[in-house]
């Protein structure tokens, strides 16, 4: 690949050194789409340590059978909030983050369609986290014993109904959730709305990046589950403070409609946030193997296809609820054509890797990683698909390994790998090829240590969401390396943080286009100026910067 | 180590691969059949991901290294075929499951099946024999089911509470405990013995400790357990004073012992609990010193078990012990 020499121009806008104050002002009333991402990110890092360890304690309760070091009640505690703060305080804002600082760069624009909206949404979803955290201090969990929610992140009914839960902890979880459906709902608008409207000349919908698109998809399919989520909060609300039954058993009201409610939004939300990793897998895997991605409109409409399919599959997440044949059968059905997109978008990355180059970069590593995990996450989510296999397996550390190889295998393999990969055109500095090693291979061995066992105590009978176990189950020795796997991830998660804190300050000059790549935002310096393009870019095809580069054998003269 | 890894796959207790009632054989057999097929696709796209990361790596040295590859946008007959062959690859699974799901939920039962009422309870589990007229708790006694001579029991479930869900792996799959909702489900266990398992939906806080047993007994063993079962409790006069204490406590709002004055529902029923192996839900073998420590503070095996600490002196936690044990 071409090395870049480092423009002087990049130093000097690093040098100038505002009062701290000012810095301080500058970033809470920006409404500049770059900055508004790195807070969505930062944001999100903090609560990706905070949830992390709440597993580290989860683990270590769990390492050997009726240990005592947390209580019942804390354990409870620590599922709930783990769960809650991983879906909706880190993976929803750091993918939003991605999107935020990339999406504009990417289509040519200058900023997203509403920035001011843009600010709000980020400030709501994060005052959302900081009042479910608060719950820790204002809350009154079950039994009085204080603090937070304790009614697990899908919070079933009537568990929550105030005679089962009083006190205000699980009041802290429902509106916390509202808040930060608010800010989703105005950042997947926002997207939409940019997307829509603020392409640059000539980028026609057929020639935009993968990523764009997969991030539309991913933000229409917000609209829809967010707003089943909302309505819920809202019936919840009602029926602990204002004498509703929706819920409310003892009094006629329905468990099942609340799990209805929840897995509509809840099984879409899997989607919305597995959906940006493969945005992110559909620009890196292209630039390491240096060939354009193998059959964009088949990548497309893949996505558009697990788009509207996953709004069909939430009720396989309740084939143990007592549905009936017939229900259980459809959903059977819908679940597993889920399949079918899903296995080209893997064979088309498999074929775009075909005949390549491919640079093993820290990035790619990360890349390569997500590719066999998630193969495997999607063969276990097949088994699971099997309604009467479900009988045994759901609701069993099964199902846990299952959507943690998904969530950690996939979604944050490829999001470390989108570090590696966007760090030097947020920073202008590369992260350290050396630590990303260590890195990487920390991180591989503990994930592996930590989630393939896990399926094992599963198929052994070992249900989710204890926080203990009988020792005459044979689930103690692998429970304990599980644990110790965790504990892996958490140095290479140190290691992480290490390197994004040095490279900050010592890390190699990046330049504005460190790894030869195509898409618009490699034409920018590194960090982008705040109107990011001095002249607004025009566009003749999906690999503008290809077609720059090789001027003799345009894209443009392949594509459709 | 490796001794202990055996022991988990081929005696655990609750391992789903050793099925051993008919619902739990069938699974079994599906599941077999859903392995294979993920397992062929796995080492078909795994390996080919392996050969293509190997085999199509950059090497600096080679002469063409600073030269691009040849760029390919795609081929419709390639993408068709990897749309059609897994479309066909779910037909087959779907028609296989679909068959197991539909036969499994809509078996017409034989008129002898066992009527068994189960009640999910914060943190226990309540049942009832409509037709025998016993009420027991925590421990499940089913008759042994022969090929030759089916007799299954038929689970009518519900809760008193919240959500729980019914799973003992080795003989069915799991089905939830709903309030305000019926789900019926069938044993038919081939082999008399002990089967454990728990429960598998969170119920609060003690939802870790809310185990199962399930006893399948001979057809002589359950006949003679039916017939003890049926009996009033035993009033042994050396454990009169115990009856007092307990008699004039709050035990008797929750608690009932059958032919007595105690007759609450919000508790396990106590009739005859000196014949079952364990207390508070399997927590706990069912030894007297275990008993009066349970009775003293229950928080000391379950913290968060609703049961609240009796705060009785110690003669009478002795009496009331005394009095529990003879309760056959």
């Amino acid at each position: 690949m071409a090395t870049q020499t480092p423009t002087t121009a990049v130093l000097d806008q690093t040098r100038t050194r505002p009062l701290w104050l000012e810095t301080v002002h500058d970033w809470v009333t920006t409404v500049d789409h770059k900055k508004i991402g790195l807070m969505y990110i930062g944001y999100a890092l903090i609560f990706l340590i905070v949830a992390g360890f709440e597993a580290l304690l989860m683990r270590i309760q769990l390492s050997i059978p009726n240990n005592t070091f947390v209580s019942p009640q804390t354990f409870n505690r620590l599922f709930t909030m783990h769960g809650t703060t991983m879906v909706f305080f880190v993976g929803m804002p750091i993918l939003f983050g991605f999107g935020n600082y990339l999406i504009p760069l990417m289509i040519g624009a200058r900023d997203m369609a509403f920035p001011r909206l843009n600010a709000f949404s980020f400030w709501i979803s994060a005052f959302g986290g900081l009042l479910l955290y608060f719950s820790y201090l204002g809350g009154d969990g079950l039994y009085g014993m204080g603090s937070a929610p304790d009614v697990g992140w899908f919070a079933y009914a009537p568990l929550t109904a105030r005679v089962f839960s009083p006190g205000h902890s699980t009041d802290y979880w429902t509106l916390s959730l509202l808040l930060t459906g608010i800010g989703t709902i105005g950042t997947a608008l926002n997207i939409v709305a940019t997307t829509i409207c603020m392409r640059c000349p000539g980028m026609k919908l057929n020639r935009m990046p993968l990523l764009v698109w997969l991030y539309l998809v991913t933000s229409l399919m917000a609209f829809v589950a967010i707003g089943p989520l909302t309505a819920a909060q809202i019936m919840l609300m009602l029926d602990r403070y204002a004498g509703a039954h929706f819920f409310d058993t003892q009094a006629g009201g329905s468990a099942v409609l609340w799990m209805h409610f929840f897995w509509i939004f809840g099984h879409p939300e899997v989607y919305i946030l597995v959906l940006p990793a493969f945005a992110f897998a559909n620009e890196i895997i292209p630039v390491f193997s240096r060939k354009a991605i193998f059959g964009y409109p088949a990548m497309v409409a893949a996505t558009v296809g697990i788009g509207f399919i996953s709004l069909s599959v939430w009720a396989h997440h309740m084939f143990t609820v007592g549905m009936g044949s017939w229900a259980n059968t459809f959903f059977t059905f819908a679940t597993m054509i889920i399949a079918v997109p899903t296995g080209i978008k893997i064979f088309n990355w498999l074929a775009t890797l075909w005949g390549g180059k491919i640079h093993f970069t820290v990035s790619m590593m990360f890349a390569a990683g997500f590719l066999f995990q998630f193969l495997i996450a999607g063969l276990t989510g097949i088994m699971l698909s099997v309604a009467p296999f479900d009988w045994q397996l759901g609701s069993s550390y099964f199902v846990v390994a299952h959507f943690h190889y998904v969530l950690v295998g996939a979604i944050l393999f490829m999001l470390f790998s989108a570090f590696y990969y966007w760090y030097p055109k947020m920073t202008g500095r590369m992260l350290s090829e050396k630590i990303g090693k260590w890195h990487f291979w920390l991180f591989l061995i503990g994930f592996h240590l930590t989630f393939d066992l896990m399926h094992i105590p599963g198929l052994l009978g070992m249900p989710r969401r204890i926080y203990t176990y009988e020792a005459d189950r044979g689930w103690a020795i692998l429970n304990m390396l599980v644990s110790s796997g965790g504990f892996i991830q958490a140095i290479a998660s140190l290691l992480f943080v290490w390197n994004l804190v040095h490279s900050y300050f010592k890390g190699a000059i990046a330049g504005p286009d460190p790894w030869d790549a195509w898409t618009l935002e490699w034409s920018t310096t590194s960090p982008p100026p705040p109107y990011n393009f001095a002249v607004i870019p025009t566009v003749g095809s999906r690999r503008p910067l290809w077609d720059l580069k090789h001027p003799e054998d345009p894209d443009s003269n392949y594509e459709m | 180590m490796a001794s202990q890894m055996h022991f988990a796959f081929v005696d655990g207790p609750t391992n789903i691969f050793r099925p051993a009632g008919t619902s739990a054989h069938s699974i079994f057999g599906l599941s077999m059949l859903v392995l294979g097929i993920t397992l062929c696709i796995f080492l078909v796209v795994a390996g080919l991901l392996l050969y293509v990361l190997l085999r199509y790596r950059h090497r600096a040295s080679s002469p063409e290294a600073e030269q691009e590859p040849a760029q390919i946008y795609g081929s419709t007959q390639i993408e068709l075929s990897w749309t059609v062959i897994p479309v066909l690859i779910v037909v087959i699974l779907f028609l296989a499951t679909a068959r197991v799901i539909l036969s499994s939920e809509q078996t017409r039962r034989p008129a002898g099946a066992l009527d068994v009422i189960v009640i999910g309870h914060q943190f226990w589990w309540e049942y009832r024999y409509p037709k025998l007229g016993i009420v027991t708790a925590n421990e499940l006694h089913i008759p042994v089911s022969e090929p030759s001579h089916p007799t299954p029991t038929s689970l009518t479930m519900s809760s008193a509470d919240t959500d729980h869900s019914f799973w003992v792996p080795r003989l069915a799959g799991k089905m939830d405990l709903i309030p305000n909702k019926v789900n019926v489900m069938d044993l038919d266990p081939q082999t008399a013995g002990l089967y454990l398992g728990q429960c598998a939906q969170y119920c609060g806080t003690q939802h870790a400790k809310m185990l199962l047993r399930v006893y399948v007994d001979t057809p002589a063993d359950f006949a003679a357990w039916i017939a003890r079962q049926r009996q009033p409790a035993l009033e042994d006069p050396a454990a009169a004073e115990g009856r007092a204490v307990f008699q004039h406590n709050a035990c008797i709002s929750c608690h009932t012992v059958a032919g007595t004055v105690a007759a609450g529902r919000f508790g396990p029923d106590l009739t005859h609990v000196a014949s079952r192996d364990t207390i508070a839900s399997g927590a706990v073998i069912n030894t007297p010193a275990n008993i009066r420590a349970f009775v003293d503070n229950p928080a000391h095996f379950k913290p968060g078990a609703l049961m609240p600490p009796m705060h009785l002196n110690e003669h009478d936690l002795d009496a009331v012990t005394a009095y529990l044990t003879t309760l056959k």
